[in-house]
């Protein structure tokens, strides 16, 4: 028997390493959650600049003014035909009520800058309101008009009052003052911003020609891709042979998923425009160029998730007689599709997000009408955010933000249900 | 077992060449649909990044005054508009495309050579390229020929030949300006804004130099050779017309990282000016005119780049912005003469139009006068 005062010396060796394991774990652990912090930090900054930058742009600056809805100008027949009234110039009837306000203000040119206290768009909203209501004709209502965009950035601070009153727009300033001092300037929810398609005048411009041009171009990659990706997955996993030319085939589209998205966009250009003729920007071809982009995904995904069936399903399914159509159809697909769902969801968040693939087939184009089929020309709403970051106008800047929030919303959306959809039908084994 | 699972592989294999085959054959008729379907009842416009802010606006005004639909603008850069716009005739090319500088003689010839044989130019204005700098930093007093010295490739040196530039500081190339190093943000190569920029600032800098100005208008081999050897240029750069030799060295900027290429994004170039006080940056007067509370403009050869003195032609680094129609497609494509009318009109390009308020510089009432008519009447452009 070896002396029982004396410890073993394998323990005592593990003994004086514990403190130095210990240690080495608690570092490790330490460097684990510094990268997550460092990760979330960044997203941190991330969303709270854009926030920061974009809220102001969901509220838009109103002018409140007594416009008297002249019948001589509007409808001097009294008809009160649709017809007559867009013809009627309004122009003079918005313009009236700031003369009569300002009755100081003299000169061609101050008049025109005091002129553009109002949107471009003005004249067109009133005219939009006596069509739908003829009954105002004859009367002075009080309207809230769109102010322009630079009254809009300087009631919300954007640009310094010093700054303006240096330049040749000092006495905008003034009066902009004057108007808030008499309650006349408000800060409304700006409709306009999801209702409207693109346009030049900030305050004008609205994500809804871009979010419908994305709506159609995901509709045709979904169609497309998904079957498609659906059904090669199907095929490559369940019914192929297992040899050299799908070993090959398997690489390639690895390969594939990998490729910069630029390329696909050139393909697209030499094989659906210079080739079938379709035409340029159209959220078809967008369509088209991102359903090679998605396929890739959405067959490594779908693979992924028949895999995942266990094979015992299919032994038994064909044990008592099922062919072996059947036995995909009605029980492995099935299991399958939630995982396959989620791939697809996941590849159409990734086209949401594209813009390279774009610039190629004409979809970085300047498009106010909001399309209203895959045929016409349309834009997407990261192009749309590109090409309001590119714009001159200061107040592109805070739609610049708000338009990423909006394009953040759908994707945390689309990856949500993606979650969604995984916990729910996922069956584990 | 095995063999069931072979048989049944085979079939359900025919059942997907089956489904493939129908698949190809609904998307080949979608196709063919498709390309009967397209006549195109919208203008396509291409071109300039430069004019893209202006034809916008006018397309906008149009669609809105009209019953016409609004036209498709993409933003390719000069050069790539003039590439898609001379691709061809037919309504798959684009209408008209805008450019930041004149159409050049290869460029007329690959659209002659590709059956686009009408064309009408119309200049619409002037474009004011500025030098700016942070408003944190003292404004600058440059003139044409600081701006060659400081950020051409090669500079006349002590002795009169060309060497490699030295220059790292704004106090050496004037010792009226700042103890600062020479770093500048500006656009590319591909961009018309660089283009305009060498020629009216750089190549006007470098004729202050009696050697280089006698250079560029020198037509004699002889003279140009010796005018070579003089200023230490390779004979291999030689070429017939002296303009060429003169170009090579006057409009080459120099690579070791003074002047640094910023992209086309000039906003972001103004948001680096705004960090760096020491920076200055060349863009668009538009930029300029917007972002007033950020950076101020440097004086050129003793003037601001103002909205007046552009007008009045009194800031020496302004261009002239175009757009060209094809002929061709007029008639065809429904809205063009009436999209023409409205960009010539006194209310979009006169001297109080919307476009001067966007930051573009009218033309004198004469030149206006001009372009009216030879835009409306689709004047054929002379051959260059």
């Amino acid at each position: 028997m070896s002396s029982g005062n004396s410890v073993s010396p394998s323990f005592e060796k593990v003994q004086a390493s514990l403190a130095r394991r210990y240690a080495r774990e608690r570092r490790f652990r330490a460097m684990g959650l510094g990268a997550i912090l460092l990760g979330l930090s960044f997203v941190a900054i991330l969303f709270i600049t854009i926030i920061g930058n974009g809220y102001t742009a969901f509220w838009q600056t109103y002018i409140r003014l007594p416009v008297y809805l002249d019948p001589q100008v509007i409808d001097p027949q009294g008809t009160r035909d649709p017809e007559v009234i867009r013809q009627a110039s309004f122009r003079k009837l918005v313009r009236q009520p700031l003369r009569e306000m300002f009755r100081e203000v003299k000169g061609r040119r101050d008049k025109r800058l005091l002129y553009k206290l109002l949107s471009d768009d003005a004249p067109h909203e009133v005219q939009q309101r006596v069509i739908d209501d003829p009954s105002l004709i004859g009367r002075k209502v009080e309207l809230w008009l769109l102010a322009d965009d630079e009254v809009d950035m300087l009631v919300k601070g954007h640009i310094p009052r010093e700054t303006l009153l240096e330049g040749r727009k000092a006495k905008l300033v003034g009066w902009v003052d004057r108007l808030q001092a008499e309650g006349r300037i408000e800060k409304r929810f700006n409709v306009p911003f999801f209702t409207r398609g693109d346009s030049r005048e900030p305050e004008q411009a609205g994500i809804a020609g871009a979010a419908a041009g994305s709506f159609y171009t995901l509709l045709v990659t979904l169609l497309l891709s998904f079957p498609i990706g659906v059904a090669a997955a199907i095929y490559l996993e369940e019914f192929a042979p297992k040899n050299r030319l799908t070993d090959l085939i398997e690489v390639n589209i690895n390969n594939l998923a990998a490729v910069p998205s630029i390329v696909f966009g050139l393909l697209g250009l030499a094989v659906f425009i210079n080739w079938f003729g379709l035409p340029r920007s159209a959220p078809l071809v967008g369509g088209l160029v991102l359903t090679l982009m998605t396929l890739p995904t959405i067959i490594i995904a779908g693979r992924a998730a028949l895999k995942s069936v266990p094979p015992s399903i299919r032994e038994a399914a064909l044990g008592i007689g099922a062919s072996h159509m059947q036995t995909v159809t009605h029980h492995v697909l099935p299991l399958a599709l939630p995982g396959m769902l989620t791939g697809a969801i996941i590849g159409m968040a990734q086209a949401l997000g594209e813009t390279a693939p774009l610039l190629m087939i004409g979809m970085v184009a300047f498009i106010v009408d909001i399309p209203q089929g895959p045929l016409d020309p349309a834009t997407v709403l990261p192009v749309q955010i590109y090409l309001w970051a590119d714009s001159p106008e200061r107040a592109f800047v805070e739609r610049t933000s708000a338009a990423i929030m909006v394009l953040l919303a759908f994707l945390i959306a689309m990856n949500a249900l993606a979650i969604v959809l995984r916990r729910r039908f996922e069956r584990r084994w | 077992m095995d063999r069931s699972r072979t048989r049944c592989s085979t079939q359900s294999e025919s059942d997907v060449i089956k489904k493939t085959l129908a698949m190809a054959a609904l998307s080949a008729t979608l196709v063919s649909g498709v390309a009967q379907a397209a006549s195109r009842d919208y203008i396509s416009i291409v071109g300039s990044s430069t004019v893209y802010p202006f034809a916008t606006v006018v397309a906008e005004q149009f669609g809105r005054k009209t019953r016409f639909k609004t036209p498709k603008i993409e933003s390719t850069g000069s050069g790539g508009g003039m590439k898609l716009f001379c691709a061809g005739v037919g309504i798959e090319t684009p209408d008209i495309t805008n450019a930041s500088r004149r159409m050049k003689k290869s460029e007329q010839q690959k659209c002659f050579d590709n059956g686009v044989k009408g064309i009408t130019e119309v200049k619409i204005g002037y474009d004011g390229i500025v030098v700016a700098n942070s408003r944190k930093a003292p404004r600058l007093h440059l003139t044409r020929r600081d701006l060659f010295l400081a950020l051409a490739r090669k500079v006349p040196g002590p002795d009169g030949k060309l060497i490699d530039n030295p220059y790292k500081n704004w106090k050496d190339v004037d010792a009226k300006l700042p103890n600062e190093p020479i770093e500048v943000l500006g656009p590319p190569p591909t961009s018309g804004t660089r283009d305009a920029f060498e020629e009216l600032a750089m190549g006007a800098g470098a004729k202050t130099f009696p050697d280089l100005a006698k250079l560029r208008k020198s037509k004699d081999p002889a003279e140009i050779r010796a005018l070579m050897k003089k200023l230490g240029i390779p004979e291999s750069a030689f070429n017939k017309k002296g303009k060429k030799v003169f170009k090579a060295v006057a409009y080459a900027i120099r690579e070791d990282g003074a002047y640094i290429e910023a992209g086309e994004n000039d906003n972001l170039i103004v948001q680096k000016l705004e960090a760096n006080p020491q920076a200055l940056g060349i863009f668009g007067f538009s930029f300029l005119d917007q972002n007033a509370d950020k950076i101020q403009g440097s004086f050129i050869d003793g003037e601001a780049p103002t909205f007046d003195n552009i007008a009045e032609g009194k800031y020496p680094v302004s261009r002239p912005l175009f757009f060209y129609v094809k002929k061709a497609h007029v008639g065809k494509v429904p809205g063009i003469p009436e999209y023409i009318a409205e960009f010539t009109s006194e209310d979009a390009w006169g001297d109080e139009g919307y476009l001067a308020d966007k930051g573009l510089i009218p033309m004198p009432e004469e030149e206006r006068e001009k372009y009216r008519n030879i835009a409306r009447n689709l004047v054929q452009m002379p051959n260059l």
